[in-house]
């Protein structure tokens, strides 16, 4: 499944405009301690999470994730947006809870990295 | 002696540009070829490493060296140092402040985290000093 295919699952708006909303999502998380997503992190990943400062960005980056997913309709400001377009990380913004967006997406099929 | 030696400042407090060098040292570390396991490693230990420079320390440097059969990342600062290391290393302890816990920072889990992804793990500390670690990730086939 793409990025653009779980933004679809999640009525989810992409608020990146250059990262690769193609790119293959291998499997999803959900975690807001950052040491404890870069113990746990996977390559492809789709992470959702409630943090929306730059070291989010650090963290998907490091993993090569294939998105973040910021649940609640919660507001990520625009440098973190930029930094994230920079290294190709796509960010989507959903109104639903982070419960809500794993259900979603397990009933997709997609599972745990 | 190493093929690459490189060093990064760390500011203290500078959540805007920390996990920067951590990303520099993995894009490099690619580049060069490194095995994807090592650099995986490399990069959660690396990171631990950086944000504890950004939230603990008064500022720092990584450095890291490119050797013929393994990868070495230090980490060396002045600061409060740690006055119980046993302590300090096991899950779950921190003393992050509530402002650095609410980012996500501060689960107790970075130098946890950095013993268990190098091969090799050392700190040393002085209180009122400073803190060092040496991490030794083994690239022989
Ligand atoms: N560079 C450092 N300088 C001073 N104290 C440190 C440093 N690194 C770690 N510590 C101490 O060790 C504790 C545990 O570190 P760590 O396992 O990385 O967890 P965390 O950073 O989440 O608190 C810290 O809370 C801090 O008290
Ligand atoms: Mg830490």
């Amino acid at each position: 499944m793409t990025v653009n295919e779980v933004a679809q699952i999640l009525g989810a708006s992409i608020i990146t405009k250059e990262a690769d909303t193609a790119r293959e999502v291998k499997g999803g998380y959900t975690c807001d301690l950052l040491s404890w997503v870069m113990a746990h992190g996977r390559e492809g990943m789709a992470w959702t999470t409630v943090q929306t400062h730059m070291n989010v960005i650090a963290v998907a980056s490091l993993h090569d994730m294939s998105c973040v997913i910021i649940p609640e309709g919660i507001h990520m400001e625009n440098d973190v947006i930029e930094k994230a377009d920079e290294e190709g990380i796509c960010v989507l913004a959903s109104e639903l809870t982070a419960f809500e967006i794993c259900g979603r997406l397990a009933a997709a099929g997609i599972g745990a990295c | 002696m190493s093929i690459i030696r490189e060093e990064y400042p760390v500011e203290a407090m500078d959540f805007v540009t920390a996990g920067e060098a951590s990303a520099q040292i993995k894009r490099m570390l690619k580049k060069l070829g490194v095995d994807p396991g090592v650099i995986r490693r490399l990069a959660i230990a690396c990171y631990e490493a950086e944000i504890n420079l950004v939230i603990h320390s008064d500022g720092g440097k990584l450095t890291l060296e490119l050797n013929p059969d393994n990868v070495t990342l230090k980490s060396d600062d002045v600061g409060p140092g740690i006055p119980d290391i046993d302590l300090a290393m096991s899950e779950g302890y921190s003393t992050a402040s509530d402002d650095v816990r609410m980012m996500g920072f501060g689960a107790g889990m970075g130098l946890a985290n950095m013993a268990r992804n190098a091969d090799h793990f050392r700190i040393d500390s002085k209180v009122g000093e400073g803190t060092s670690i040496e991490m030794i990730f083994d690239i022989k086939k």
